[in-house]
């Protein structure tokens, strides 16, 4: 019997020949990372395992980015302790305020994990790095800290669910579209403890921003990784990034798959999830004519370059409508510098968005962009829980950048194909 | 043996409403603890008494990997959370922080909330007083039954690095 890519991971982590769903292992960590939310208790952790410092530095990470440029005290001492234990530990990869962005991604793109890695972060949305073809998984603080003192951790082999998307990519579709259809069709727990792994033609003519989309949303269907193979398209994004040499791994024709799920995106329409529930997923017709107050293009999920080039495109010559505020907070200073560079930052201020620092902001709710009681936002995150994104009554839906341009321009949940943009461009183009 | 009355929710209790981001730049209990699920119950934290039993749906735990999660349950007198089924990264970080968790599908559909229920931990074992039911909860996995009997996921890491034979030896592949 063959191997899933995941398996194959972790069976080599392990130095094991195979494992088989269900096996507890331990597996080598290859990279491991964590935030100004983790960090701090993640250093108290170490401590009281009885060790203060890392085992391997230049395979650890920490990255200011969830309450940074510190919006009060306690952020502030979050921070610090954050830069101080960063400090503590020389040789580790360290990303300051004005030279961070969000940890996913900024972490592929400083090439710091590559294919064939086993990858744990102290955040959820840690699964975001198996686009690059590795195993990546979310763990707490003392986890975390435990990866630091051993340089390994424990792991109950996941059963992989196969998702085969199929057809051409339609106008205005994104990665968001296919990950939120797939929600829709799973629930918020279909693949709780399992591998997704993504597959199809229309994965193979994504580029690898539209892939990072989709596997960081592989835990909103409660999946411990999300996984896509290696191939041009990730080498030619490694290329010149990379720090190690990646290693390739791919399911074997004979792997066995716990679940087929087969989504035909031919005729498709632009995907939304519906307050509260990531997987509470309509087509866009569905909601549209929604009147929202704000719209949010960033996060994790939809911050990168080609995220913004798509929105600009469809609000090129157009205005925020009046009853809408628009943020736009790129996902990393990169992002922001290549939003100067190209241009992009001046067509979105003349617009009326309002730009904002790197930092996960609105997507958690706890810094910049809070919705008010009763208010609507179109946001491209990745989570619409009960409160997440402010007051307890407000609402969030979620989709791509398209529709979330379209949407500030008409002051309501708009198909960006209606649109008529200038030029439509999707899949490998936007590369 | 624990004693204490339940406190029922439905599916998909996620890690926003049991502490919201918002309050999550602290990670000492007092600043957290008097917000444990208020966007879920907003009086949840004035009816819980120590001891007391939290029983959830399907999924519990789902979305962040905040730790000051199972934390603030914890921290607000919960004694173990009892549900259909558990968010991966709530069930590790639990057992890491020594917030007790049975998954128990029968007895998180069968106990009503504010039913009085005992429960023996040890042998996963859960007893509704109100209907005299009893229910037996799924094993853990060996090595996080090897990190509960070892007190936690300190001692647990410190047994492995002595076994390495000194404090921070590199791992072998």
């Amino acid at each position: 019997m063959g191997m899933t890519v995941t398996e194959k991971i972790l069976a080599s982590r392990a130095g094991k020949k195979s494992v088989r769903p269900g096996d507890l292992i331990f597996a080598k960590v290859d990279f491991s990372m964590g935030s100004d939310v983790t960090v701090p208790l993640s250093a108290v952790s170490l401590r009281s395992m009885g060790t203060d410092k890392v085992h391997d530095p230049s395979r650890v990470a920490m990255v200011q980015d969830h309450f940074v440029p510190a919006k009060d005290i306690k952020s502030a001492e979050l921070s610090k302790a954050t830069r101080e234990f960063a400090k503590s530990q020389p040789g580790s990869h360290y990303f300051e305020v004005g030279r961070a962005g969000i940890c996913h991604t900024v972490i592929p793109d400083e090439g710091l994990v590559v294919p064939g890695d086993v990858v744990v972060g102290a955040d959820s949305h840690t699964c975001t790095y198996g686009a690059l073809g590795l195993f990546a998984t979310g763990v707490g603080s003392t986890d975390l800290a435990a990866v630091w003192a051993l340089g390994e951790t424990w792991f109950k082999v996941p059963a992989t669910i196969r998702v085969n998307y199929h057809g051409k990519i339609g106008p205005m579709i994104m990665g968001k579209d296919l990950i939120l259809a797939l929600l829709g069709r799973i629930g918020i727990d279909g693949a709780t403890y399992q591998a997704l792994e993504f597959a199809g033609a229309p994965i193979s003519d994504l580029a690898m921003n539209d892939r990072f989309t989709i596997a960081n949303m592989a835990i909103e269907g409660g999946a411990k990784n999300g996984i896509i193979e290696v191939d041009e398209i990730t080498m030619a994004y490694g290329k010149g990034r990379w720090k190690r040499p990646p290693e390739t791994f791919r399911s074997d024709p004979d792997a066995e798959f716990v679940q087929t799920i087969d989504i035909d995106i031919d005729g498709m329409e632009p995907q939304v999830a519906a307050p509260y529930l990531p997987s509470n997923v309509k087509g866009v017709s569905k909601v549209a004519g929604t009147k929202v107050d704000q719209v949010f293009i960033g996060s994790c999920t939809n911050g990168r370059i080609e995220d913004y080039r798509i929105a600009a495109d469809i609000m090129a010559g157009r205005k925020v409508h009046p009853d809408v505020r628009m943020l736009v907070i790129p996902a990393s200073h990169e992002v922001q510098m290549k939003l100067v560079s190209e241009g992009l930052m001046t067509k979105f201020l003349e617009a009326g968005a309002e730009i904002g620092p790197s930092t996960c902001g609105p997507c958690i709710g706890g810094h910049m962009g809070i919705l008010g009681g009763g208010e609507v936002g179109f946001y491209t995150s990745n989570r619409n829980f009960v409160g997440r994104n402010g007051a307890r009554d407000a609402q969030v839906y979620l989709g791509s950048p398209a529709i979330a341009a379209a949407t500030a321009v008409a002051g309501v949940i708009t198909d960006p194909r209606e649109l008529k943009p200038s030029k439509i461009i999707s899949g490998k183009a936007a590369a | 043996m624990i004693k204490g009355k339940a406190h029922k929710y439905g599916d998909n209790v996620d890690t926003d409403v049991i502490i919201p981001a918002r309050y999550c730049t602290s990670i000492n209990l007092a600043d957290l603890v008097p917000h444990c699920l208020e966007d879920l119950d907003p009086n949840f934290i004035k009816k819980v008494k120590q001891g007391d039993v939290l029983v959830g749906g399907k999924n519990f735990g789902c979305g962040s990997s905040r730790e000051v999660a199972p934390m603030t349950i914890k921290g607000a007198g919960v004694s173990v959370v009892i549900a259909e089924s558990f968010a991966r990264i709530f069930y590790r970080n639990s057992i890491n922080v020594g917030m007790p968790i049975l998954e128990c599908p029968e007895a998180a559909k069968a106990i009503a909330d504010g039913n009085e229920v005992e429960i023996d931990l040890a042998a996963g074992k859960v007893r509704d007083l109100k209907t005299g039911k009893e229910f037996s909860a799924a094993p853990f996995p060996a090595v996080m039954q090897e990190i509960i009997d070892i007190g936690g996921m300190a001692n647990f890491v410190k047994k492995r690095l002595s076994e390495r034979g000194k404090g921070n030896a590199k791992t072998s592949p």
